[in-house]
């Protein structure tokens, strides 16, 4: 479950606030899309909830942990709980597919066999077989968003926030990612997708949250693109 | 305790993946390294050859008591044990008139009118007693000794030795030592900072190029140790290996000089015994490098990541 409850968020240089009273509730297994023109605060949204960035006022909780009693020593836990996509993938240069993959698994400390099985399983999910000993720079770009999608639920996140995903692929390797995502969202995960792209939101037809200049304008099941 | 020692093995397989995989970044880093480490060697081989160098010339100074005939064989020797237990004597020597007028013969051997006349006007060498000092800073102490009237009456009006002509030299080896020692630790002490800074610089730049992949590692929720762990190994890798090339290069060095050159010195400093210190201290010395390598790259990387390590949330 994500809450978000009359969230404000404000940075110290900008005239207006990046995000404005926004409250926001997520039921688990739910696959919301937030949409919005850039600058609109989709971004902002989801540093929030990562904890990349601390809201100016409101609360947030996600998975019953309530942010404002979250230590700082605590966040690296809290990361481990949610799966994130980054826009622009954020893969370490110089681990190979698989390590970069095997990496979330690593940090929680789970065994290389168990590591040697799940892998190969999730890098399959994502059509990367046979490319675990490729470079991060020796693949696509829709390739190396995949390689970001499995290293984000390899964990079996309860969570998973995709921030951009499909932001810089071309639209049959978007829709590759898109696929995965609805495939994991099937399996039970809650997916928080933040997109522009009206094609995939208008043919997804899940909830669609939109902001508009920090603040939410709209928020509508099954709903297609609309501004 | 299983994952604890899974995350440690983990921790020092990816340092040792990371080392060979940023070889660019390894053989800048180590070359630094190595050349500072080397600096510090020869300077820490240096100061022993010139304690050595001083030790030896101390060795050589003695102050000689020259006792007046009516001094007792009793007297005497309660000097000497006197001299003994004063702190700054290394050793006393008691040559009687007889033994004194041996030595002078085996000393002018070649000189056979001077034998000659000694023999002819009796024996006219004094009762000695020879004092060899710890250091030569002792010198002074002990001639204060000597010159106590107590002891002064035992001895001719030219003892102790120590004044007169021998003085002013004694005295300007003295401060020549000194002077060496002072250079000798500053020099090391110099070097070893320099050593630490350069290298402290060198990993920070290293840890600088890679900060994207510390913050993509933060984001992923990887704990402090697990992103640090492997970037220390990498750099005690550096400091490791940067220490054996130091040592193989002074080896070469030392083999390039003897072989090739047959040099023994130079200027003051004693080649035959600088490789002879080098040889005989050899484990020491490797082990003295490779700390501080792995002491210094260990130190430099945990400072360094730590500034990346920081959770910023604005």
């Amino acid at each position: 479950m994500i809450l978000l409850d009359r969230v404000t968020k404000k940075y110290a240089r900008s005239e207006g606030q990046a995000l404005d009273r926004v409250s926001l509730h997520v039921e688990p297994k739910e696959f919301v899309i937030v949409v919005g023109q850039s600058g609109a605060g989709k971004t902002t949204l989801l540093r929030l909830l990562t904890r990349e960035e601390r809201p100016t006022s409101g609360k947030i909780i996600i998975g019953g942990i309530d942010y404002d009693k979250l230590k700082d020593k605590d966040i690296p836990l809290l990361r481990r709980k949610i799966g994130v996509v980054f826009q622009d993938f954020k893969l370490l240069p110089n681990k190979t597919v698989f390590e970069n993959v095997a990496f979330a698994l690593e940090i929680v400390g789970v065994s290389n066999r168990e590591i040697r099985h799940t892998v190969p399983k999730v890098l399959d999910i994502v059509n990367l077989k046979g490319k675990e000993d490729r470079m991060p720079r020796q693949l696509s770009g829709g390739e190396r968003q995949r390689v970001a999608i499995a290293r984000a639920i390899v964990r079996q996140p309860r969570i998973l926030i995709a921030d951009e995903p499909t932001g810089n692929l071309d639209p049959k390797h978007a829709w590759d990612v898109i696929k995965v995502l609805e495939k994991i969202n099937r399996y039970g995960t809650t997916v928080l997708l933040t997109t522009h792209n009206k094609d995939i939101v208008d043919k997804l037809k899940r909830r669609v949250v939109t902001i508009q200049n920090g603040k939410v304008a709209s928020d509508r099941a099954n709903a297609g693109y609309k501004h | 305790m299983e994952r604890r020692l899974i995350t440690f093995w983990r921790i020092i397989h990816t340092g040792i993946v990371n080392f060979m995989r940023n070889v660019t970044l390894a053989v800048a880093a180590m070359a630094v390294m190595v050349v500072t480490l080397t600096i510090v060697l020869f300077s820490v081989i240096t100061n022993a050859t010139f304690e050595n160098t001083i030790a030896q010339i101390t060795n050589k100074i003695s102050v000689s008591a020259y006792l007046l005939d009516t001094t007792s064989e009793a007297q005497a020797k309660q000097l000497v044990t006197q001299l003994r237990r004063q702190p700054g004597v290394q050793r006393v020597q008691y040559l009687n008139k007889n033994d004194a007028l041996a030595a002078y013969v085996a000393q002018n051997k070649n000189n056979q009118s001077l034998i000659t006349a000694a023999a002819t006007v009796g024996n006219p060498i004094p009762a000695t007693i020879q004092i060899y000092p710890k250091d030569l800073n002792e010198i002074q102490d002990i001639k204060t000794f000597l010159v106590k009237p107590d002891n002064q009456k035992l001895q001719t009006p030219e003892s102790p030795s120590y004044n007169g002509d021998r003085k002013q030299a004694i005295d300007n080896i003295t401060h020549a030592t000194n002077v060496l020692r002072k250079i000798g630790v500053v020099t090391v002490a110099v070097f070893a900072v320099i050593c630490a800074l350069i290298i402290f610089n060198t990993i920070q730049m290293a840890i600088f190029n890679r900060r994207d992949e510390i913050t993509i590692m933060r984001l992923l929720g990887a704990g402090t140790t697990y992103i640090r762990g492997p970037f220390v190994v990498e750099s005690a890798i550096y400091g490791l290996l940067s220490a054996v090339f130091s040592i193989l290069i002074v080896n070469s060095a030392f083999l390039a000089s003897s072989n090739a050159l047959q040099a023994s010195s130079l200027g003051l400093l004693d080649i035959n015994y600088a490789n002879q210190y080098f040889e005989q201290h050899f484990l020491q010395l490797l082990t003295m490098q490779i700390a501080i390598g792995i002491i210094i790259g260990t130190v430099s990387s945990v400072i360094a990541t730590h500034r990346y390590l920081k959770f910023k949330i604005k």
